[in-house]
């Protein structure tokens, strides 16, 4: 067992935790932040990805003592005073999803690639979107909500 | 999915992290673990112990100096491909970089972890290749011809870290690959590399190893154009044969991946 700290969401969070657990296990079962999903057993679907000192990454492939000390962002954590994040907005206007299952995963890809990149067009989108699958919308829309996202926040 | 146990270490410098691994045998280096977590998770993989060294500030780094780009083991594969340096010494380098798995993967995965791994259908061992690159370890330096031996194996001892990799600058380089639809591994990627002492062709993907192909060299070093290699084919008889596609269609895609990487060298 090894105490592990690290900031998630903004709070300090600390527990014992044995070295084999993976940061997305330690997220939704010791911190029930279930937003954070699980898809595929081979590091491809992209469902589990959050955000370690700003960067998108797959909590399904980190262990949570690589985490520790850092700041850690999941899905729960975008929106601020109970009003959505833009990336969330515009996947509810654009209906940028059916199940919902690969979501948190694509708008926490998408955040991170708005960061670095401002407004994107539709190919750096899909491009952008290599790691995330989706088994329902055809992307089409999801593409949509990002490029709307993308283009709203740099006019901001 | 959850792998066997074992006790994390964070490396608080390289000398540490070879102390650790010299007194556990059963111990390994955790670079980016985006193909050792993968593998433990599948129980493929069970070390007793790992041995964080991705936060060693002193093999983070990408240098270049003179007609040299020298590159720290734990740099992530997105740091290679948005680094202006790279992309102004070797474009190709970082276009290739920029086209391994997905973002995620890029912002953990790091280019020591590739070299050290030597999956058959790796990128950057076609690079290292075809660029004629010097692997810097901490007991010496490997020629990338010395380096790769075979189907997940290097001429890394026991004990052995990566510590940089010494690229020369080529006059024309470029890099074309094949993916695999589902894993977006190479099925045949290839690098081909143009300098003073002839040209070079690293191919990935089509063999159980990375392998060079001396009668493209010899046809590109007289005339460095797609036409020049566009009717020389590699033996099918040592290339891979599985459910995604024949050992005859890798030796045709080995081919024309070559021809389009040689037209990429020439149009940057
Ligand atoms: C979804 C997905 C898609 C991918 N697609 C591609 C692709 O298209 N092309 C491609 O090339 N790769 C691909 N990869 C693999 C990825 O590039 C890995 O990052 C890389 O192969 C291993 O690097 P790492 O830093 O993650 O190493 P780790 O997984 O941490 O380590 C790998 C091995 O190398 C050893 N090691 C690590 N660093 C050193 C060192 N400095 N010295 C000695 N030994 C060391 C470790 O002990 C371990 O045995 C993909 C991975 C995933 C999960
Ligand atoms: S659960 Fe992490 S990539 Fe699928
Ligand atoms: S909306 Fe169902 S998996 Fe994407």
């Amino acid at each position: 067992m090894t105490t592990v700290s690290m900031t998630v969401n903004g709070k300090p969070v600390s527990a014992d935790i044995e070295d084999r657990t993976l940061l997305v296990y330690f997220l939704r079962e010791n911190l029930r932040l279930t937003g954070t999903h699980i898809g595929c057993d081979t590091s491809q679907c992209g469902a589990c990805v959050v955000h370690v000192n700003g960067r998108a990454v797959k909590a399904c492939s980190m262990f949570a003592v690589q985490a520790e000390g850092a700041q850690v962002t999941t899905i729960e954590g975008l929106a601020r005073d109970g009003k959505l994040h833009p990336v969330q907005e515009a996947f509810r206007e654009n209906h940028g999803l059916q199940c919902g299952f690969c979501t948190p995963g694509m708008i926490m890809t998408a955040v991170d690639a708005i960061r670095r990149r401002g407004a994107m067009d539709r190919e750096t989108i899909r491009y952008e979107l290599e790691g995330n699958i989706c088994r329902c919308t055809g992307y089409h829309n999801i593409v949509s909500s990002i490029e709307d996202a993308s283009k709203k926040m740099s006019a901001a | 999915m959850i792998p066997y146990n074992f006790e994390y270490t964070r490396a608080k410098s390289l000398s540490e992290a070879q102390t650790m691994l010299a007194k556990n045998p059963d111990a390994k280096l955790l670079a980016g673990g985006q193909t050792l977590i993968p593998t433990m998770k599948m129980r493929l993989a069970n070390p007793s112990a790992l041995i964080d060294i991705s936060n060693l500030e002193e093999l983070s780094f990408i240098r270049a100096s003179g007609d040299t780009l020298t590159i720290g083991a734990t740099t992530k594969h997105g740091m290679i491909a948005a680094s202006a340096d790279v992309k102004r010494m070797i474009p190709a380098l970082a276009h290739m970089a920029s086209h391994i798995g997905d973002p995620a993967v890029r912002a953990m995965g790091t280019i020591g972890g590739s070299l050290a791994n030597n999956d058959p259908a790796a990128d950057y061992p076609a690079a290292a290749l075809a660029l004629n690159a010097t692997i810097k370890t901490t007991n010496r330096e490997i020629k990338a011809d010395d380096f790769f031996t075979g189907m997940f194996s290097t001429a890394l001892e026991d004990g052995e870290i990566i510590t940089e990799i010494a690229f020369p600058k080529p006059d024309r380089g470029g890099y074309t690959k094949f993916c695999n639809p589902a894993s977006r591994y190479p099925m045949a990627g290839v690098f081909v590399a143009q300098t003073k002492n002839g040209v070079r062709v690293g191919v990935t993907g089509a063999g159980p190893g990375v392998f060079r192909v001396e009668a493209m060299e010899a046809a590109l070093a007289k005339n460095f154009t797609p036409d020049a290699v566009a009717n020389v084919a590699v033996a099918s008889g040592d290339l891979n044969s599985d459910i995604h596609a024949t050992a005859e269609y890798r030796a045709h895609l080995v081919t024309v991946m070559a021809k389009r990487a040689v037209e990429q060298a020439l149009a940057a």
